[in-house]
């Protein structure tokens, strides 16, 4: 499957079929950092993800000062 | 996995709250966390004028969303910073929601350009001043904030700090015991004097991470890139600790930030000291006359317990 990440942007593929959950493993990613995201859908950590799938890791911390 | 209230497929999980939820729930859900939030801290009124800081983020857009849909009385301003093509974008989509969004609810939109006034943009005045970025950015959107919302008479100004924001503040001003910044960090800041506007943050018991969610179920277009001035800065280290420890122990920055509040908000009790406490609680083991609360300590029973087995 095609992920594409941020920070900086980037695409990279991945062989499915595999958990979100193992997909932030994987990454090394926090999950509270960031959300999965399928075509223009959100996910849950536990949905399978398959090779065919446009996935999107959106990172959602911001801040400065 | 499915939604905890209506059971179907659920979009989202909040392990601080050991519960998933669908679209529908979920904004259900967000409403009620600000609502509760509102009514908490007595933010405002809904016959109160909002003036909401936006910057084009997902936290301000999803905070001007979320009044204008409960039907408060909410126009926004936004601080153009002259940080280039970054504020160029964000500034577009703030344009965006307030056209599309906004102006349906009759909800105005004021601009300032930090380059009209002072020549420069942000970059540049920081260089020229000496000070970080980040701290000149602040000071000039707290004060450009309190003058449009003074000038155009706004009853409070909100902004979109979340929960990870006021966690992250509270445990960098902890880490440097800074206590003079700590009577700062309430939800709601009254206009404590003439030339201050009251100030509130709605958005202080949702995450980070659920107000991206908010924004992405919402179709809200905001900007996804982190400002470029922001890179290295302390709050974003506190933050990822922050989420580590999140992520091991789910409910970690709401028992932090919040357990913060409960406290500022009991009154001071005259302080007692170990000593005192230990006499009022403490008496002799009946077994081995050492100090415990209870009748036989924790040690002799632990050891009247082992003996019992190897029997």
């Amino acid at each position: 499957m095609q992920v594409q990440l941020s920070h900086p942007p980037r695409t990279i593929e991945i062989k499915g079929p595999k958990k979100a959950k193992d997909l932030f493993k994987e990454l090394n990613l926090v999950v509270e950092a960031h959300l999965i995201i399928r075509g223009d859908e959100l996910v849950t950590e536990d949905e399978m993800l398959y090779d065919q799938d446009q996935i999107e890791i959106r990172p959602v911390i911001s801040g400065g000062t | 996995m499915n939604c905890t209230k209506c059971k179907t497929r659920a979009v989202i999980d909040l392990p601080r709250h050991n519960a998933a939820f669908c679209k529908g729930c979920f904004n259900v859900y967000v409403h009620d966390q600000v609502s509760r939030a509102i009514k908490s801290e007595k933010m405002f009124g809904k016959d109160d004028r909002i003036l909401v800081a936006v910057s084009g983020g997902k936290d301000s857009l999803a905070l001007w969303d979320i009044l204008l849909k409960m039907g408060y009385k909410a126009d926004a301003l936004y601080v153009n910073l002259g940080i280039g093509g970054y504020s160029e974008v964000s500034h577009a989509k703030v344009v965006k929601f307030s056209e599309t969004v906004a102006a349906p609810h009759s909800a105005v939109l004021h601009v300032h350009t930090v380059e009209q006034e002072a020549g420069a943009g942000i970059r540049e005045l920081a260089m020229l001043i000496h000070r970080p970025t980040c701290s000149t950015c602040g000071t000039i959107k707290r004060y450009q904030f309190n003058r449009v919302a003074l000038e155009h008479k706004y009853d409070v100004m909100a902004t979109g700090h979340n929960l990870d924001d006021e966690a992250a503040r509270l445990l960098g001003n902890v880490l440097r015991w800074q206590e003079e910044y700590l009577d700062k960090q309430s939800p709601s800041l009254p206009a404590s004097l003439d030339g201050f506007a009251k100030k509130v943050k709605p958005l202080f018991r949702l995450s980070e991470r659920e107000l991206a969610a908010y924004s992405v179920l919402n179709r809200i277009d905001y900007i996804v890139e982190e400002c470029p001035m922001a890179k290295g800065a302390r709050t974003l280290l506190y933050k990822e600790v922050l989420n580590r420890l999140e992520t091991e122990s789910p409910g970690t920055k709401q028992a932090f930030y919040c357990g913060f509040l409960d406290k500022q908000r009991k009154p001071e009790v005259s302080p007692t000291t170990m000593a005192e406490k230990d006499q009022a609680m403490l008496h002799p083991c009946s077994v081995c006359q050492q100090p415990t609360t209870a009748e036989v300590c924790s040690y002799c029973k632990m050891m009247a317990r082992a003996k019992t087995h190897s029997v």
